[in-house]
């Protein structure tokens, strides 16, 4: 794996690790004040400032290192994560974010912004928290590492110092009012070998708080059966933090799969139980180490005489005697030592299995899009191959022999189900998205000087990732258009009796197959005056056309049109509605607008959950076979000759329920054939366009449904006109799928071209 | 069946002939993915009167071209005796109804001649990069991508 591959996981870890942050710095905003929330906000800062600092990318550590200190403030309950705080903290995850594509991709970021975050960041830790102890653990400990950091010998090994005599206690341990915890560190010869250092580790633990050693040696044999590659010590270690266990247990990170790791809250009861042990604990201060000559494990009488030399020398503390040694490690000594140590191995593998089944909670592996995409092709092969054999084996299969169809039936329910569970594996939930949205929303409201409020829900919605990806643009042109002309200025807001800062809500839902996405404002609504005018003025409309007010909301999404009265840096460059129409429609999908002048509008895109399948009607027309999708159909029917009535020279309307509906032709609008069909022969299929107008399909014959596999006419031909895609039916043979509002538009006097006019919108 | 002479010069190249009516074209071998028989194709509505339809290609979608009909030359009928000649044009793959195929050729570029400036049409001039004379036969060398410009594709 070279170093760029690295980096890209890097990277992708860091677009979770932003996700994380943003969802947290949500919740936290919506008065979440779970301290788990600000963990994990706090954590996703570390981990991109400890990938970025492995791999030099200095402006993103810098940064991550001043919002990791301001979150250490919200963490350490010195700064109240308020409103104003919160605001600062997500423009931050935001310039982050920034951050980290610039660093990817080769950007550049506002550098203005940044510096201006890192002020507010600064100030945030500093300004409004009295204490001297609002800096940072981290700027604190630098000096110290400076100055503190040791000779390492050749071997690896620093001496921890300590005494074989007898030690006592001097004075009762202060009471402490943090929590004191007892760690037993265990490391086993791997630490050492995979370059690691024990007395590195216990520095670094330290600094987190008050702290006392004790090196127990028991293992240690004799010196003719002495391995130096072994590591025979162990440290019992009584640390008074308030950092909290996470925090003793990050110290160990690196090491932890090489080490027994046992971590407890200190019990008083420990201290009175003193006098047993056989060893006293002795208590140094770790500074000495810094002074002194590094020496080598194996020669342990040498050692015996530098300890007590060290012993003289230092500046013992004799704080803290008493509870310095785990209950358990006590009895553990009093008993016979090959005992004692399988026991305490095993309590601490039970621990650290505990520690592992926490964070196996739900694991996931990384896939290139690429496998699952071929996999996904493969199946749909293999749906078809089922098909042609389930109807091939139909066909020359006249006595119906029994088990060779039970058999197909169940190969197609696994075939079924196969697919179901591949497809699965695309479908994503659509959170990422909406996240994306809420940053879009803070920089537009920014930007316009408005107050807006983004609700998401059902973030949930799990929904195919080539649809997810494609889903991100239009959205963005959505909530632009909402936040830009859709709210309205704090004051006009107040002047209509609204509360000053506008909604945009931002649901997802599943709904018969599809996906609904309702993004919903509470502004002004469409002002169709001003829509009407615009258009007449653009020459898109006569001046005396006469228009339904949803026909004039649709206006918006002709190319070109923009109502906004000057042209601002967001919206309002004439490229929003028709693009996002058209980006919609190309993912299968539409769109919707509907709006009250005065409360708000509503834009309904319906997605498929899938680019790959359809569920369809097949028919018959002109003798060929064609995929009616089935999300376009409303109900079938079949008419009677009373209930067509002709209209105007070729213009038949067919009667349903006392409405009349334009009948149309399948066959004669895809030029299958010269005359329209006699429509009491055939079938009506009752559809519903995007434009909200229902129109009578007249097809020959409806020979089923069926799930198809969409594939690709643009590939190896071209895009055709009231043709959406193609699809292989059972018998092989390529059917065309039909493209409903195509069609309908079509029937309206268009010809079919993929180009709209504006009567196919209007 | 001929037997080509096979001149393994270093600037030879393989070509594949075939029949469309009574004349014989040959194109590029290595623009040819296959070849295979013919299967009922779907009509394309609106589609210009040589595409034929698509067919199922092992789960893609090709067109079918009649290059009798798409060189100016009576339409074909098909039958279970053409042959698809599955060709590579530019990033597409098209199928191209012809009615049989007869040779694969080894030749040198000197044995390609140029086009007699007999044919009147500016359509046949961009197609034709020259003819072939293999033993009394005359073989028209042409070019699938001058047959198939893009614009055109994207128009149809």
């Amino acid at each position: 794996m070279d170093m760029n591959e690295i980096k890209e996981i890097f990277f992708q870890e860091c677009e979770e690790q932003l996700a994380e942050l943003e969802s947290g710095l949500l919740k936290l905003n919506d008065g979440d004040r779970d301290p788990e929330t600000v963990n994990a906000v706090f954590r996703a800062v570390h981990s991109i400032k400890g990938g970025a600092g492995a791999f030099g990318l200095d402006d993103l550590v810098s940064f991550a290192h001043v919002f990791e200190t301001t979150l250490d403030c919200v963490r350490s309950n010195r700064l109240d994560p308020g409103p104003e705080v919160l605001k600062v903290m997500l423009k931050s995850a935001d310039v982050l974010a920034d951050l980290t594509n610039a660093a990817r991709d080769g950007g550049s970021v506002d550098e203005a912004r940044s510096r201006q975050l890192i002020k507010e960041l600064e100030a945030l830790a500093n300004g409004e928290v009295p204490q001297a102890s609002a800096a940072p653990v981290e700027v604190v400990a630098k000096p110290v590492a400076a100055v503190a950091a040791p000779p390492v010998n050749e071997e690896g090994f620093q001496p921890v110092a300590f005494s074989f005599d007898d030690f006592e206690a001097a004075e009762e341990p202060p009471l402490m009012e943090t929590p004191t915890y007892e760690i037993v560190f265990r490391p086993k010869s791997d630490l050492y070998a995979k370059g690691n250092e024990a007395t590195l580790l216990l520095r670094d633990l330290s600094r987190l708080g008050d702290m006392s050693i004790h090196c127990d040696m028991e293992a240690l044999p004799t010196l003719d059966r002495l391995s130096p590659e072994s590591a025979y010590f162990f440290w019992k270690i009584q640390l008074a933090t308030d950092k909290g266990e996470d925090a003793i247990r990050a110290v160990f990170e690196f090491a932890e799969w090489d080490c027994d790791l046992e971590i407890s809250l200190a019990s008083d009861e420990a201290a009175s139980s003193d006098e047993e042990l056989p060893m006293q604990p002795v208590p140094f201060d770790l500074s000495i180490l810094d002074d002194e000559p590094a020496v080598s494990v194996g020669v342990v009488e040498e050692e015996e005489q530098l300890a007590s030399q060290q012993l003289g020398n230092a500046a013992v503390s004799v704080a803290g005697t008493a509870s310095n040694v785990l209950q358990m490690a006590q009895s553990a000594a009093r008993a016979p030592a090959e005992k004692a140590a399988p026991a305490a191995s095993a309590a601490a593998q039970g621990a650290a299995g505990q520690q592992a089944a926490a964070s196996a909670a739900t694991p996931t592996i990384r896939v290139d899009l690429d496998r699952v995409d071929r996999l996904i092709n493969l199946v749909g092969e293999l749906v078809i191959n089922q098909a042609m054999l389930s109807q091939s084996v139909v066909e020359n299969d006249t006595n119906g022999t029994s088990s060779i169809n039970m058999g197909l039936e169940e190969l197609q329910q696994l075939t079924r189900e196969i697919q179901d569970s591949v497809m699965a594996i695309r479908a994503q939930p659509v959170k990422p998205v909406f996240q994306r949205m809420s940053r879009i929303v803070r920089e537009i409201a920014d930007m316009t000087g408005k107050s807006v409020r983004l609700i998401t829900e059902g973030e949930n919605t799990e929904v195919d990732k080539t649809v997810i990806d494609k889903l991100a643009e239009p959205l963005t042109h959505m909530i632009r258009n909402a936040v830009d002309h859709g709210l309205e200025t704090p004051e006009k807001r107040l002047a209509a009796g609204k509360s000053a800062e506008g909604t945009v809500r931002l649901t997802a839902k599943h709904r018969s197959g599809r996906i609904v996405i309702e993004l919903a404002d509470d502004g002004a609504g469409i002002n169709r005056e001003k829509v009407r005018q615009k258009a007449i003025d653009n020459d898109l409309i006569a001046a005396d056309a006469n228009l339904s007010d949803e026909e004039i909301d649709n206006l918006i999404f002709h190319a070109g049109f923009s109502t906004a009265d000057k042209i601002s840096d967001i919206s309002g460059r004439g490229v929003g509605m028709d693009v996002v129409k058209r980006s919609i429609q190309a993912l299968g999908g539409r769109i919707n607008i509907s709006s009250k002048p005065g409360h708000g509008s509503v834009f309904t895109m319906s997605l498929p959950l899938t680019l790959a399948v359809l569920d369809g009607m097949v028919v018959t027309v002109a003798n060929q076979t064609l995929v009616v999708p089935l999300t376009a159909i409303v109900e079938t029917l079949q008419p009677e000759a009373s209930a067509i009535h002709s209209f105007g020279a070729n213009q038949r309307l067919i009667s349903i329920r006392n409405s009349f509906c334009p009948l149309v032709d399948v066959g004669r609008i895809l030029n299958f054939r010269a005359i329209q069909a006699n429509p009491v022969e055939g079938v009506a299929l009752l559809v519903e366009s995007e434009g909200g107008g229902q129109r009578a399909l007249m097809v020959d014959a409806i020979q089923g449904q069926r799930q198809v596999v969409i594939k690709s006419l643009e590939a190896n031909y071209t895009h055709v006109p009231g043709i959406a895609a193609a699809t292989i039916l059972g018998d092989g043979r390529v059917a065309l799928i039909l493209d409903v509002d195509a069609i309908v538009a079509a029937s309206r006097g268009q010809s079919l071209k993929p180009e709209m006019s504006l009567a196919a919108v209007g | 069946m001929t037997y080509a002479a096979k001149n393994l010069t270093t600037d030879g190249r393989e070509l594949i002939a075939f029949r469309v009516g009574a004349q014989e074209f040959c194109v590029n071998i290595m623009s040819v993915r296959e070849i295979r028989g013919w299967t009922p194709a779907t009509p394309m509505p609106h589609a210009p009167s040589y595409v034929l339809g698509v067919i199922n290609l092992r789960g893609a979608v090709l067109p079918i071209v009649d290059l009798s009909a798409r060189l100016g030359m009576t339409p074909a009928d098909p039958t279970v005796r053409h042959v698809i000649i599955v060709a590579q044009v530019k990033s597409q793959v098209v199928g191209l109804l012809v009615d049989a195929v007869s040779d694969i050729l080894t030749i040198t570029n000197d044995k390609i001649q140029p086009t007699p400036d007999v044919v009147s049409s500016e359509f046949e001039k961009s197609f034709a990069r020259g003819v072939l004379a293999i033993e009394g036969r005359m073989i028209c060398l042409i070019e699938l991508e001058a047959i198939f410009p893009q614009e055109e594709r994207e128009a149809a």
